[in-house]
C-alpha cells in the first residue's frame, strides 16, 4: 500500500473525529482536498521541484496524528524564556498543531477589529473571514503539501487585520513540538492584511523533545492594497525533525512584503514559497539563511509570479554548509507577458566548509515583458583564504577568522531584516551555531 | 631581533629563495630591492607564515625564537607585522570589529584582559589621526570601497594599533600619489624608535627618499647579492640592477 492510500484511510476511518475537533472552513475543506490528493498524490523525488529533497518519503512511517485533539500538556514557561529576548512581542502559542491559550497571548492589547489567535476559533466567531479566505490561495491541484495539510488541519492560527489597522508590536507565535511519541503535525496558518493594515510576524518553529517529529505547514498570506507586512519564520528543531512547509501570498497593489528564513538548526526541511503580484507598485523582499552541519539538509523552493507591471522583487539566500550536510536553493521568477517594469534580483550564494558538504542551486527567470530589470546569481564556494591570511596575519587566530568570515557571510542576509531587535538577536544566534554552542534546540534552553 | 640563515623556499615545489641570509637588529630600516621575480614577496610572506609557501632548509629566529614554528597568528603576536602590497577587502567585518579583535587576541597572548571599551575608542582615535584616516572608515567594512591610497594608509593604521617590534612594508608605494606616499612614511617614521625595526621591500627608491634606510640589499633570483649602505640605493635608481647583477654573476665565476 503506497503512504497515500494510508493516509486516505485514515482520513476516511477519522473524518467525524477529525471534523469534531475543528470547524467550519476547515472542514468543509476536506472533501476537494481528498480529491486532490488522490489525484495527485504526495510529492516525490520523480518531480522536478523535489528532486534533491524525497518528501514523500519522510510521509512513509506510520506517524501518529493527535486527530483527537488530545491535550498534549506544555511548559509554556519553559518556552517563554527561549523567545527571542529583547524583543518585546504580543505572544502566542502553537501546542504541535493545537492553538494553546496562554496568561500572556491575550488579544485586550491589539486594536479594535485586529484577530489574532486560533484558527479554529475564528472559524467559529469570523467565519466570514475565513469562507472568504481560507484555502484559496493553497494549490491543491499538484503534487504538493496542500492537499494533506488541508486534509487534517484542524487548528492553527489566524492573523486578521482589518483596512486601516496598524498592529505596532510584533506579533510572535511560537509553535512547540512536545510530545512522548513521535508525531505528525499539520499547521496551518492564515494572514490577512486589509488594505492600508500593517503587521509583523514571528513565527519561532521549536522543539521541546527529541522525537521523532514531520511537520507540514501550509500559511496563506494575503496582502491588501497598500498593506505592509513582515514576516519571519525562524526554524530551530532538531536533528530528528523534518518540516515541509508551503508559504502562499497574494500581493495587492502598492503592497510591501518582507518574508526571511532562517533555518538555525533543523533536521530535513523543504520551504517551497509561491509568491503572485496581484497588484502593480507592489515589493517582495524574500530572503533566507540556513546554518547546517551534520547530515542536516535544507532545500528551499521559491516562486514568484509577476503577473502585473511595475513590481519589484528582491530575492536573497545564503548557506553555510559544514561536515556533511546538503543544501538546495531553486529559484523561479516569471515575469508574464504585460509585467513591464518589473525589476527583480534574486540572488543565491553558498559557502561549502567541507569536501562532504553539498549544494544544489537552480536559479530560474523567465521573462516574456520586453521593458525589465531582471538579473540572478548563485554561487558556491568556499570561505576567502585571502581573508583568512590577512586576519590571521593581523593575530586573529584561524578558528576565528573562520568564525567572522562566517558571520559576515550571512550578515548581508540579517542585514535585510527590518525589525532591528530581531537582527541583533539573530547575528547572536548565528554567532552561537558557529560556535558550536547550539548543538541543537534542546528545548530552547540554548538560546536564553 | 631578526636573524634569516641559509633560508631555502618556494610555492608548490618550485624552490625560489635559495639560501637567504639577513640580520636585522633593533632599531634598524633596512631596505630590500630588487628586479621583479627575484623573491622579494616570497620571502615577506614566508616571513609572516603563509601558508602556501614551504620553508625547505634553513633558520629564522626572532627575538631569540624561532619563527618558523609558530603559525601566522603567533608570529603576529609576538610582534611581526606585515603591510600588504594588495590589502584585502573583508565584506561584512567592520574596521573596529576586525581591529578589536587583532588587538584582545593579542593580548589574551600575552596575558592580558581585554581592552575596555572606552580605552579602546581613545587609542583608536589616536592611531588614525596619526595616518590621517577618518573615523567614517571605522564603521565600513575592513578595506571595502576604499580608495589605493586609503587601503594603505589603512595598513599603516593597524600597523600603529598593534604597535610591532618588526615590520615589513611589501611595496607599500604602489599605487600611491605623492600626497598618500607622504603621509604613510610620515605615519611609519613617528612609529620608529629604537626598539623596533622595519624592512622596507620596494622596487624603487621613491619611498626610500621619505623612509631612510640605514642598509639596502640587493636581492637577485632568490638571494641576497649586494649589502650596502643607503647610497646603493641611490645608486640603483640611476644605473638599474645590470651592473649589480654583472658584478655577482663575475664573482661566481
Amino acid at each position: 500500500m503506497t503512504p497515500v492510500q494510508n493516509y486516505i484511510d485514515l482520513f476516511k476511518q477519522n473524518r467525524a473525529l477529525i471534523d469534531r475537533g475543528s470547524a467550519g472552513a476547515l472542514n468543509s475543506a476536506r472533501d476537494n482536498a481528498l480529491d486532490c490528493l488522490l489525484r495527485y498524490g504526495l510529492p516525490h523525488k520523480g518531480l522536478e521541484e523535489y528532486l534533491h529533497t524525497d518528501v514523500g518519503e519522510w510521509f512513509e512511517p506510520d506517524w501518529g496524528m493527535n486527530l483527537a485533539r488530545l491535550d498534549m500538556p506544555v511548559d509554556f514557561a519553559q518556552a517563554f524564556k527561549c523567545s527571542v529576548p529583547n524583543l518585546s512581542t504580543q505572544l502566542y502559542f502553537l501546542a504541535n498543531d493545537s492553538f494553546a491559550s496562554s496568561e500572556t497571548a491575550s488579544r485586550n492589547l491589539l486594536p479594535d477589529g485586529v484577530y489574532a489567535g486560533s484558527l479554529k476559533d475564528a472559524a467559529l466567531e469570523r467565519p466570514e473571514i475565513l469562507e472568504k479566505y481560507y484555502g484559496k490561495l493553497a494549490d491543491m491541484d499538484k503534487p504538493g503539501i496542500a492537499a494533506i495539510n488541508t486534509l487534517f488541519a484542524q487548528d492553527g492560527f489566524m492573523l486578521y487585520v482589518p483596512d486601516g489597522v496598524v498592529v505596532e508590536k510584533p506579533l510572535q507565535l511560537i509553535t512547540l513540538l512536545s510530545s512522548k511519541v513521535d508525531l505528525m503535525v499539520n499547521r496551518r496558518i492564515l494572514v490577512v492584511l486589509g488594505r492600508c493594515a500593517q503587521a509583523k510576524l514571528l513565527l519561532c518553529d521549536h522543539a521541546l523533545a527529541a522525537n521523532q517529529y514531520l511537520t507540514a505547514q501550509v500559511t496563506e498570506v494575503f496582502a491588501g492594497e497598500d498593506s505592509a507586512l513582515e514576516l519571519y519564520d525562524l526554524e530551530e528543531t532538531h536533528y530528528a525533525n523534518r518540516r515541509a512547509s508551503e508559504l502562499y501570498i497574494n500581493q495587492e497593489a502598492d503592497s510591501n512584503v518582507e518574508i526571511d528564513y532562517v533555518t538555525l538548526h533543523n533536521g530535513r526541511t523543504r520551504n517551497t514559497v509561491f509568491s503572485t503580484f496581484a497588484g502593480r507598485g507592489s515589493n517582495l523582499s524574500l530572503n533566507g539563511i540556513a546554518t547546517v552541519d551534520k547530515e542536516q539538509h535544507v532545500d528551499n523552493m521559491t516562486f514568484v509570479d509577476h503577473r502585473v507591471s511595475d513590481c519589484t522583487s528582491n530575492e536573497l539566500f545564503k548557506y553555510v554548509l559544514d561536515d556533511s550536510a546538503s543544501g538546495a536553493f531553486a529559484g523561479k521568477v516569471l515575469v508574464r507577458h504585460g509585467a513591464q517594469h518589473t525589476e527583480s534580483q534574486q540572488t543565491n550564494r553558498n559557502i561549502c566548509l567541507t569536501r562532504q558538504a553539498r549544494m544544489f542551486t537552480q536559479p530560474q527567470l523567465e521573462i516574456y515583458a520586453d521593458d525589465v530589470k531582471c538579473s540572478h546569481g548563485a554561487t558556491v564556494g568556499q570561505l576567502d583564504d585571502k581573508a583568512m591570511f590577512y586576519m590571521r596575519q593581523r593575530g586573529i587566530p584561524e578558528a576565528e577568522a573562520r568564525m567572522m568570515l562566517m558571520q559576515a557571510f550571512v550578515g548581508e542576509v540579517i542585514g535585510r531584516v527590518s525589525l532591528e531587535p530581531l537582527r541583533d538577536r539573530l547575528n547572536r544566534l548565528v554567532e552561537k551555531r558557529f560556535r558550536g554552542e547550539l548543538t541543537q534546540c534542546e528545548g530552547c534552553r540554548a538560546c536564553r | 631581533m631578526l636573524n634569516i640563515e641559509n633560508l631555502h623556499a618556494g610555492i608548490d615545489g618550485k624552490e625560489i629563495l635559495k639560501g637567504i641570509n639577513l640580520q636585522v637588529n633593533a632599531g634598524e630600516v633596512h631596505a630590500i630591492m630588487g628586479p621583479n621575480g627575484s623573491g622579494k614577496s616570497t620571502m615577506s610572506n614566508v616571513l609572516v607564515g603563509h601558508p602556501a609557501y614551504q620553508v625547505t632548509e634553513g633558520s629564522v629566529t626572532f627575538k631569540g625564537k624561532n619563527l618558523l614554528d609558530m603559525p601566522a597568528e603567533d608570529r603576529s603576536h609576538e610582534g611581526l607585522f606585515m603591510s600588504f602590497q594588495y590589502p584585502v577587502e573583508i565584506p561584512g567585518v567592520s574596521m573596529t570589529n576586525f581591529m578589536r579583535t587583532a588587538i584582545n587576541e593579542k593580548r589574551k597572548y600575552l596575558g592580558l584582559p581585554p581592552m575596555a571599551p572606552t580605552d579602546f575608542l581613545k587609542y583608536i582615535k589616536e592611531k588614525r589621526d596619526l595616518v590621517k584616516l577618518d573615523a567614517k572608515f571605522m564603521n565600513r567594512s575592513v578595506n571595502e570601497g576604499f580608495s589605493g591610497g586609503e587601503k594603505k594608509r589603512n595598513e599603516i593604521f593597524q600597523m600603529a594599533m598593534l604597535e610591532p617590534s618588526l615590520s615589513i612594508l611589501d611595496e607599500t608605494d604602489s599605487g600611491l600619489d605623492i600626497d598618500a606616499l607622504r603621509i604613510v612614511a610620515d605615519g611609519v617614521n613617528r612609529l620608529k624608535s629604537p626598539e623596533t625595526s622595519v624592512i622596507v621591500i620596494t622596487h624603487y627608491q621613491r619611498l626610500l627618499d621619505y623612509i631612510k634606510p640605514d642598509i639596502v640589499h640587493v636581492l637577485y633570483k632568490g638571494r641576497i647579492i649586494k649589502t650596502a649602505g643607503p647610497e646603493l640605493a641611490l645608486e640603483l635608481e640611476e644605473r638599474g640592477y645590470d651592473w649589480v647583477i654583472k658584478e655577482f654573476e663575475d664573482s661566481q665565476k
